[in-house]
């Protein structure tokens, strides 16, 4: 079958809002869920659900700093998610060529694609 | 409209009716893609895969030659796949003069649901590079993008 992205990790970064959150998280390092609803087009409990389903998949964990709870993202984890898109991608990447090799020798040869 | 895509294409020097037939018979199929496949190049038609010992149920989406193919896969077994539960696979064939074809493959994931439209289309305009440079920073993986 496709390289098998896992449903839960597929289904977590799927939703753009959420990677809206991954990204930030990103390039902003460990932040606090208020700091992110300051950031995004939607609402702080919008933003804590986000933060819970990530947390569930293993792209973000959490850690106290004093009185605040900061999230950070799972580099190991993202890691792991980039690779499947990336190899997901590869693999349409030599699907394509396979095609265009056998258009391009049918089309060549005048005839219809080779059985 | 999916949210997360790999999009990926390829120009072929080829008109766009061979293009199609490759991409879209199965004996051809079996050249480029599947082991074996079982498809009735129809929309609506439920089919089958196999990659070596492996494999899994296709159903037809789209089929306006030699332009548009799509189907879906990667369904819960039990379930008939739709937007929400399966990925979404599109062919887009465009000519380029009469001797040249740009195929296009693009792969859609799980669909948002409970999002409201406004808040999409504000999404979109506000952040349309988002994960494509997120993907890009982490792994220079250009491949994936949004669409639009």
């Amino acid at each position: 079958m496709t390289t098998q992205v896992d449903d839960e990790l597929w289904s977590a970064i799927g939703d753009p809002s959420r990677r809206r959150v991954l990204d930030l998280l990103v390039s902003h390092g460990a932040v606090s869920a208020s700091w992110l609803a300051g950031q995004v087009p939607f609402s702080r409990q919008a933003v804590s659900k986000h933060l819970v389903v990530l947390e569930e998949v293993g792209l973000v964990s959490r850690r106290k700093q004093g009185r605040e709870v900061l999230y950070l993202v799972e580099a190991d984890r993202l890691d792991q998610a980039t690779r499947a898109m990336a190899d997901l991608a590869a693999q349409w990447d030599r699907r394509l060529a396979a095609v265009k090799r056998l258009a391009e020798t049918a089309h060549a040869e005048g005839s219809d694609p080779p059985r | 409209m999916a949210d997360l895509m790999i999009e990926r294409e390829v120009l072929i020097e080829a008109p766009a009716e061979v293009v199609w037939r490759i991409v879209t018979e199965p004996d051809q199929m079996t050249k480029w893609f599947a082991d074996r496949v079982e498809l009735v190049v129809e929309p609506g038609a439920h089919g089958y895969m196999h990659f070596g010992d492996q494999g899994g149920p296709v159903v037809v989406e789209t089929v306006d030659p030699p332009a548009r193919f799509s189907f879906r896969w990667n369904h819960p077994r039990e379930e008939e796949p739709e937007a929400g539960n399966s990925m979404l696979v599109e062919f887009t064939l465009t000519p380029e003069g009469t001797e040249r074809t740009l195929l296009r493959v693009t792969e859609s994931g799980h669909e948002l649901r409970d999002w409201p439209a406004a808040e999409k289309q504000r999404y979109a305009s506000e952040h349309q590079e988002g994960w494509g440079v997120f993907l890009d920073r982490l792994a220079g993986v250009p491949a994936v993008r949004q669409p639009g």
